[in-house]
């Protein structure tokens, strides 16, 4: 693209992000560890979405909603990773790849499930290849609800381990 | 020994900045693409966050995924205490010469190559041949136009050419020194891992080259890659910067010649990676195979000012 157009754009779009909303109230039954504050890289793993969270996990993550401004990003390694974001039904075949990245995952961290599908299988309950809901097989620290959950709802449940 | 406190001084203010100039990048970018950002400090909370995290190591792995670590931490801030960035002073038993600077950026650059392989993923290998076969063609740029900016002033040391730049004005503005500085800004970009060799914020594996070596490590180990990786960055930088504006460094312990020093590599520093940083949004990455190309440019134009600066002295 040229870059004098480029400059327009840049100029008269201005900024697209969306106003901060209020921060959430810490919940003190289940403190965030307080080595995470400020500061979270999140590995995102799909157990077998629809690809509808996948979607909403992108608006969280775009320029819109803006998620980065609290202090979270994506990674591609769960080395890296401070926060597992998993999406969908478990399934037969992700069951031994959802137990070994959490493995992979250096401690502190914890495990936020994304959607309805993760929380008690929704509309997939009882499908043949479906294994169960992710609190099954991993530990999980924060669940996001909603099917697919809003941009909103995914940002908020990332900022109650920010602390931003 | 003022000499070495002003080296150890030296160290201690670029590695303090160095987070804020990588924060200052992210954020010119942020703001460019109609963002928030996550603030100028946010290097600073990753740093401590890593250090806090256990260093998970992958079974099988030997040595070389705690030791790359820290060799390229080291030679890092060795680089960061040889360029000429807040003080022209050097200590005296290890000459801040053009070729120790260069091979000392090549033992970090193995470090990181050898890390990459360590753990046995296919990513891991794949982005150390790419780097390796990047460090092979910036090193002799690097040489070539530093090289060039030696030639007037008869010595290759690198305090000895910036003082003399700064002596003499016209020094500064000669096409040998033109073509000299930008063809070391294309190679500092492309050993950095910018775009438009390698992207520093990309999620695809199959295109990292600097990411996808440090894919295993983890915590600590994490921790000292990221800041020993912001160091070369901060020590390339910066000696382009004090190439090209030869002025402001201190010379003795005098407190005045020392708040101006560290103010104005503060002020060179962040102006230089914010213009990157509001540059690279005009660009996208290239394809691996283009690279050569890009940097055989800059190495002509190491070339001309090599040859510009025999003819013109």
């Amino acid at each position: 693209m040229n870059p004098f157009r480029l400059l327009k754009l840049i100029a008269r779009t201005g900024r697209i992000a969306e106003p901060a909303p209020a921060a959430p109230v810490a919940d003190t039954e289940h403190p965030i560890p307080k080595a995470l504050r400020g500061s979270v890289q999140v590995r995102h793993v799909d157990t077998g979405s629809c690809n509808g969270c996948e979607i909403e996990i992108g608006a969280a993550f775009g320029g819109v909603y803006d998620v980065e401004r609290y202090g979270a990003r994506l990674v591609a390694s769960p080395r890296h990773a401070d926060v597992l974001a998993v999406t969908g039904v478990v399934t037969h075949n992700m069951v031994e790849p959802l137990l070994r990245t959490v493995e992979a995952t250096p401690r502190p961290r914890l495990v936020v499930a994304i959607g309805d599908c993760a929380h008690d299988c929704g509309l997939f309950a009882g499908a043949y290849g479906v294994a169960g809901p992710v609190s099954d097989f991993v530990d999980v620290d924060l669940e996001v609800p909603g099917c697919p959950p809003r941009p909103e709802a995914i940002v908020e449940a990332l900022r109650r381990v920010t602390g931003r | 020994m003022i000499a070495t406190l002003l080296v150890v001084l030296q160290v201690v203010v670029a590695t303090a900045i160095t987070p804020l100039l990588i924060g200052v990048m992210r954020q010119v970018r942020a703001r460019l693409e109609g963002r928030i950002g996550s603030g100028v400090l946010q290097p600073y909370r990753d740093v401590r966050k890593l250090l806090a995290k256990e260093p998970l190591r992958a079974e099988g792995s030997s040595i070389i995924l705690v030791a790359a670590p820290l060799v390229l931490l080291v030679s890092s801030l060795l680089v960061v205490a040889l360029v000429p960035l807040v003080t022209t002073a050097n200590i005296p038993a290890v000459p801040n010469d053009l070729f120790v600077v260069v091979s000392i950026l090549l033992i970090g650059t193995v470090a990181l190559a050898l890390l990459g392989l360590d753990a046995g993923t296919a990513f891991g290998g794949m982005g150390s041949s790419r780097h390796m076969m990047i460090a092979a063609l910036v090193e002799p740029t690097v040489l070539m136009s530093v090289y060039a900016l030696s030639i007037p002033v008869g010595s290759s040391t690198l305090s000895k050419i910036v003082v003399a730049r700064g002596a003499d004005v016209t020094r500064v503005v000669t096409p040998a020194g033109l073509l000299a500085v930008v063809a070391l800004v294309v190679v500092v970009l492309a050993e950095t891992g910018r775009l438009p060799v390698d992207n520093p914020s990309t999620h695809l594996e199959l295109t990292m080259i600097h990411e996808s070596m440090i894919l295993e490590s983890a915590g600590r180990d994490l921790a000292w890659l990221e800041v020993g990786s912001w160091l070369r960055l901060t020590a390339l930088l910066g000696l382009v910067v004090n190439l090209a504006l030869p002025w402001g460094l201190a010379d003795s312990m005098q407190p005045l010649a020392l708040l101006v020093a560290v103010v104005t590599l503060g002020v060179k520093l962040l102006v230089a990676g914010g213009v990157i940083a509001a540059a690279e949004v005009f660009m996208a990455k290239v394809r691996l195979f283009k690279v050569p190309e890009l940097l055989a440019g800059s190495f002509v134009l190491a070339f001309l000012a090599v040859t510009a600066s025999y003819l013109a002295g």
